[in-house]
């Protein structure tokens, strides 16, 4: 357990250099950062807002490191300031919103499309040379090949406008008033399964080629061989002697993928104007929400390390060696 | 050979097994035969690329692509275990017939602990709890000389030794009645291979199985084995007991490997210079004509070149492939 402690104190310390940059950066900007951000803004915000903007970054004119303070305390309690574009309200609170969202369209596609591919992936690397191998890999890296805004436009005009099988845009009728109903349910079920299923088609190809080759490398171990002659089923050999194996470098693979589902859903959201956070960035950089901005690339950057420590906390259940080695 | 049927526990017959590859097929193994009887330990010697690994993988029909079987025989205990059914055969591997594989290292699955996998092939077999099965795995273990309480431990926190130890134990798992051990002492040190195949005399002794024993190194078997088979590119060259072999070895091929390492019991005095056998085993994609072993031979005939000698039987129990024996 001290390897996850140890990564535990490095993540900790990954997340403090990303705030801490978070901080840095507009300050190294050249000139006034202040003046230069604040002149776009002049006339068209209230005074209020002003203020507001001008706490959320700090700018005021108490020394640096007492700024550097009231900044990292603003951040461990939450407060991401206020939002220019949806003002009044809480930079926290429109990203919840956003994140909801994205957590259950991105997160639900991304886990599916890991979980398809990978079994495909085993398939066919135990059929090899059979119809899912021949076929699988080259149409699914195909899809993949396409660039995804081009698909998600394509699956929206046929199944969305053409056959009008789908909604065409948002997580949910408004008609339908949010709640634990089964209309609500249906009505976000269906609006969330064809940007759901561009994701899986354009990623899972990736998935099913990387298993599918890690697959065919750990078959030609001699612990299969021994497995087959202990007289094993073959399904048994199949999953817990190499796909067990086989599964460990994915791992790795799927936490990255993981930790960018807060930003790489972006040409999804806007194709399919979903509301979650590759939506709200696009808004905030359209309008200059600085705070926003800010707030956003903060979850993004948290979402990363917290996926790629679960991976961590994941790999030590999984391979022995990594509880006692140290390095995965 | 004269031998009561019901000695016979197994017997491979004209086995062939070709590789299948664009270019052609490559035999590899060709037209092997030979018995093995109830109790018995056969050696199986040969250089790399004789053939040894696959014969024992033909043997529980193990091949992968693009190793074929393409004729022959293996009948154990009267069955023709080529022409079992899937299922058929699945009872058999681990339970009736066990294999010991080449490298202790890679022989265990990494992720599952050494008592999970015990508890694997016994279960596969025999309707037990998961309880119960693990129980049995460390008394497999104690037969091993190792600590019980290793059951939990995974292959990369025991040595090489060990690791070999816990394959042998999984050989033992559900008493078969033939282990096929291929090269189980190779990757070891001397002292840890001394160690392993004592363990492997006393525990035959103790559970009466028969072995086939498959390595390059002919003092090895010399030690262990009751019967030895000389192989050369994929051709059984020589078969007699042991100390036949060692006495009187037919072939030259035997003759050579025999002079390549030094000899314990040995008179004092001037020892004999160690010798190898000249050349390099042919290349299997394209075998000499005639005897395959006629381009390193010291004594050939030019009937070696023309064509390849037949097994024959020269003395009791002792049976030679060469045409030296014959003229």
């Amino acid at each position: 357990m001290t390897y996850l402690l140890r990564r535990l104190v490095f993540y900790l310390l990954a997340a403090w250099a990303s705030v801490t940059l978070a901080f840095v950066i507009p300050r190294l900007m050249p000139g006034d950062p202040e003046a230069t951000m604040f002149a776009r803004f002049h006339g068209k915000l209230d005074p209020e807002a002003m203020t507001a903007l001008r706490r959320t970054f700090g700018f005021s004119d108490e020394p640096m490191w007492r700024q550097y303070l009231d900044y990292l305390g603003h951040v461990a309690t939450g407060d991401l300031g206020t939002s220019v574009s949806y003002f009044p309200a809480r930079v926290g609170d429109v990203i919840a919103t956003g994140m909801i969202w994205t957590l259950f369209l991105a997160g639900l596609a991304v886990v599916l499309s890991y979980a398809l591919g990978t079994l495909a992936g085993i398939l066919a690397a135990w059929r090899r040379g059979r119809w899912l191998d021949a076929v699988g890999p080259p149409l699914l890296v195909l899809l993949g090949a396409f660039p995804f805004f081009w698909l998600a436009m394509l699956l929206l005009f046929l199944f969305g406008y053409t056959l009008g099988w789908t909604p065409v845009r948002h997580a949910h009728d408004s008609q339908v008033s949010p709640g634990w109903t089964l209309g609500f349910a249906w009505s976000v079920i269906s609006h969330a399964a064809l940007p759901a299923i561009t994701i899986v088609v354009a990623t899972a190809g990736s998935w099913m080629l990387d298993m599918r080759n890690t697959m065919i490398g750990i078959l030609g171990e001699d612990y299969i061989t021994m497995a087959h002659a202990k007289g094993l089923a073959p399904r048994r050999v199949m999953f817990r002697y190499a796909a067990r194996n086989a599964l460990l470098p994915s791992v790795t693979s799927f936490g990255m993928a993981l930790g960018f589902v807060l930003s790489g859903s972006l040409l999804t959201e806007i194709v399919f104007s979903y509301p979650g956070q590759g939506y709200l960035l696009i808004q905030a950089v359209r309008s200059l929400d600085y705070p926003l901005i800010q707030g956003l690339f903060l979850t993004i950057t948290l979402a990363v390390l917290a996926a790629n420590f679960l991976v961590d906390v994941v790999y030590v259940w999984l391979d022995p060696r990594a509880r006692s080695r140290g390095a995965p | 050979m004269t031998m009561m049927e019901s000695d016979q526990l197994l017997r491979v017959e004209d086995l062939r097994v070709e590789y299948l590859t664009e270019a052609g097929r490559v035999r590899v193994v060709d037209d092997v035969s030979f018995n093995l009887r109830r109790g018995e330990i056969l050696g199986l010697a040969g250089e790399s690329g004789s053939g040894k690994t696959t014969i024992a993988l033909a043997i529980l029909r193990l091949l992968k692509p693009p190793a074929v079987i393409t004729g022959g025989s293996v009948v154990f205990e009267g069955r023709d275990l080529l022409s079992l059914g899937e299922v058929e055969l699945r009872r058999l591997r681990g339970r009736k017939i066990a294999l010991v594989t080449q490298s202790a290292m890679n022989a265990l699955n990494p992720v599952l602990s050494i008592g999970e996998q015990l508890a694997d092939a016994i279960r596969e077999h025999e309707r037990v709890g998961r309880r119960s099965a693990l129980e049995r795995a460390r008394r497999l273990l104690d037969l091993v000389d190792i600590d019980p309480d290793r059951v939990r431990s995974y292959p990369h926190e025991l040595s090489g030794g060990m690791r070999q130890r816990v394959v042998i134990a999984m050989a033992m798992a559900l008493s078969p009645s033939l282990v096929l051990m291929d090269e189980p002492t190779t990757a070891l040190d001397v002292a840890v291979q001394r160690e392993i195949l004592a363990r492997i005399a006393r525990l035959r002794q103790e559970r009466d199985f028969s072995i086939l024993f498959i390595s390059h190194d002919l003092s090895i078997l010399l030690e262990l084995c009751t019967r030895i088979g000389v192989l050369y590119a994929g051709r059984l060259v020589e078969a007699a007991p042991a100390r036949r072999l060692l006495g009187s070895p037919q072939h030259p091929y035997t003759g050579g490997l025999i002079r390549c390492f030094p000899h314990a019991d040995e008179a004092p005095g001037p020892r004999p210079r160690l010798v190898g056998i000249p050349g390099a085993p042919p290349d299997p994609r394209d075998p000499p004509p005639g005897c395959r072993f006629h381009p390193r031979c010291g004594q050939r005939l030019p009937a070696c070149q023309r064509s390849a000698p037949a097994l024959t039987t020269v003395a009791t129990d002792h049976e030679v492939a060469c045409h030296l024996t014959r003229s």
